[in-house]
């Protein structure tokens, strides 16, 4: 198929539309010189991704999409930096001197995993899942064979919410000590 | 899509959207009339009889305000997050069913913008972006006060939202023992809840003859802790720290005229949407007596519709209640009933019913 007849399907021009303006915000997600625009622009990549997602009538993975990584993560992302140091006004010095290995490492991770996706499913139609709905499907597949690698990542952010509690607890000083024991 | 299904699916999300702008207009008037009763004042009188003219007579006296834009603002976000507080207030409430579905000429209308088969995802969805709304107003209005007041109202907001996210898992596990399988739709989960209880507990049919099944029956500890979680999120009293008159750190303080005042519309239809959504989910949304065969069919076609009503606004006057009897938290409070009271009550509740579910379905853990 020619790239001519590819365009002639309009789901093909929402996704070509789409797409084009998921690259172009998350290239703008690392030059940004604004931290908050940053995370805006990662906000419309991640909204662009649950457009693709609805486009193969992946109902909740989308909708998931919006709420976990949108409506959660990121706006946590908003909410640490408003209580940090939110730049309000012009905002100048985020950036960084070391580009290249960044660069090179964003690249190999693309290649590898457009390598392994074309790899396991080659030129394979997806396959409509859903009978009886979708969210059954998923959910039988996520408690039945993918139980082990769940339950691993919800082991990874248990560690990584611990850790976290450990990073940002302030060690006592030896007065504040002294004043907690006398309570 | 042939083209009179096209009409049909147009006409209901206007239908929907219409409703919900003459319902806000009603809520804002209601509002004011039963706080003034509260209170021992008269309320609105001037404007129409009763005073019902009086949300117009504001919303155009708002829309001829000078909108003051600060000269430290950042102009994109500043004049994009009013929006971003609106759209999400009206597309909750387009999964909504508001009325039983009926058939005209061969096509099956639903009184539902639209029927989601992922429903109360869609729901959570949207009132967790709805949070950018506050935190973009609070920061891009360039001045420290919004922004700590963006602050504070985002903390809060993704604080309940957690309680409330529980509140609805516990409801669609109950719900799923109610129906052949699991549902996330909200249409489904209101036709599980037809009927009375006296038609499922034999035993006790005499008494639970007149009982109906709603969902608020066994799930009571889940609508406490919803409804709860739902006043938190649309920022009523008593839980209105970013609006309250003594403190001038709102995350809309640099809001003026209409752009304000779309931060007011939010508000006051995701009052309804709220309650609608928790009548859906706990009071059996439309279902009701519809006395069908007794009274013309136009009737008791549109009874549905006024059970849901009826309903929504008992819970929207719950609303109104709440805020003239229970004094403000201080944000210390606020914090610590979200996460030390709600939070770990709505767990244990989830933990508790689903027990009692699969204690009912697979008998106890021991007979194998």
């Amino acid at each position: 198929m020619s790239f001519i007849d590819w365009l002639g399907s309009p789901v093909n021009w929402v996704f070509l539309v789409v797409g084009l303006a998921i690259l172009f915000s998350s290239w703008r997600v690392v030059t940004a010189k604004n931290v908050v625009h940053a995370a805006l622009y990662l906000v419309a990549a991640l909204g662009g991704a649950a457009i693709l997602f609805l486009m193969l009538s992946a109902e909740f993975v989308a909708w998931v999409v919006v709420l976990v990584y949108i409506g959660a993560v990121l706006v946590l992302f908003l909410f640490g930096i408003m209580i940090t140091r939110a730049p309000t006004g012009k905002d100048v010095g985020l950036d960084t001197p070391h580009k290249t290995s960044p660069a090179l490492l964003s690249v190999a991770t693309f290649v590898l995993l457009s390598w392994a996706s074309i790899q396991a499913f080659g030129t394979t139609q997806v396959e409509s899942v859903g009978e009886p709905t979708s969210t059954e499907v998923l959910g039988i597949a996520l408690l039945g064979r993918f139980v082990i690698p769940f339950e691993v990542v919800s082991f990874v952010l248990l560690a990584a919410l611990i850790g976290g509690v450990t990073i940002a607890r302030r060690d006592l000083t030896p007065a504040e000590e002294e004043e907690r024991r006398a309570v | 899509m042939s083209w009179p299904e096209f009409w049909i699916v147009v006409l209901r999300v206007v239908a929907t959207f219409a409703l919900l702008l003459l319902v806000t207009l009603i809520n804002v008037w209601a509002e004011r009339k039963i706080l003034a009763d509260m209170q021992n004042r008269l309320g609105p009188r001037r404007a129409g009889p009763w005073g019902i003219l009086q949300t117009v007579a504001d919303g155009l006296k708002l829309f001829f305000k000078e909108a003051v834009i600060p000269r430290r603002v950042e102009i994109g976000m500043y004049l994009l997050a009013p929006f971003l507080a609106v759209v999400p207030a009206f597309l909750i409430f387009m999964v909504v069913p508001w009325g039983r579905p009926f058939t005209i000429g061969g096509n099956e209308v639903a009184l539902q913008g639209a029927d989601l088969n992922i429903g109360l995802l869609f729901i959570l969805a949207m009132s967790s972006l709805a949070v950018y709304a506050v935190v973009l107003a609070g920061w891009s209005s360039g001045s420290k006060y919004p922004l700590l007041g963006g602050v504070r109202a985002t903390a809060q907001a993704i604080s309940y939202e957690a309680a409330m996210g529980l509140a609805m898992v516990a409801v669609v596990m109950f719900s799923a023992t109610q129906g052949d399988g699991g549902t996330l739709s909200l249409s489904e989960i209101v036709e599980r809840q037809a009927g009375t209880w006296g038609d499922i507990i034999p035993a006790l049919e005499p008494v639970l003859r007149f009982v109906p099944r709603w969902n608020l029956f066994p799930q009571i500890v889940a609508f406490v802790i919803f409804f709860t979680a739902i006043v938190a999120e649309t920022n009523r009293a008593p839980f209105d720290l970013v609006e309250a008159e003594q403190e001038i750190v709102g995350f809309h303080t640099e809001y003026s005229g209409m752009r304000f005042a779309m931060f007011f519309l939010a508000e006051y239809v995701n009052i309804f949407s709220m309650s609608a959504i928790a009548a859906t989910l706990f009071l059996g949304g439309w279902n009701g007596p519809t006395f069908e065969g007794s009274v013309p069919a136009i009737v008791s076609g549109i009874l549905p519709t006024v059970w849901f009503l009826a309903k929504t606004y008992l819970l929207v006057f719950l609303f109104i209640w709440v805020r003239a009897t229970l004094p403000r938290l201080r944000y210390d409070q606020l914090m610590q009933l979200g996460w030390k009271r709600l939070i770990p009550g709505a767990l244990a509740w989830l933990v508790l019913s689903t027990a009692v579910i699969s204690f009912r379905q697979f008998g106890p853990p021991w007979s194998s």
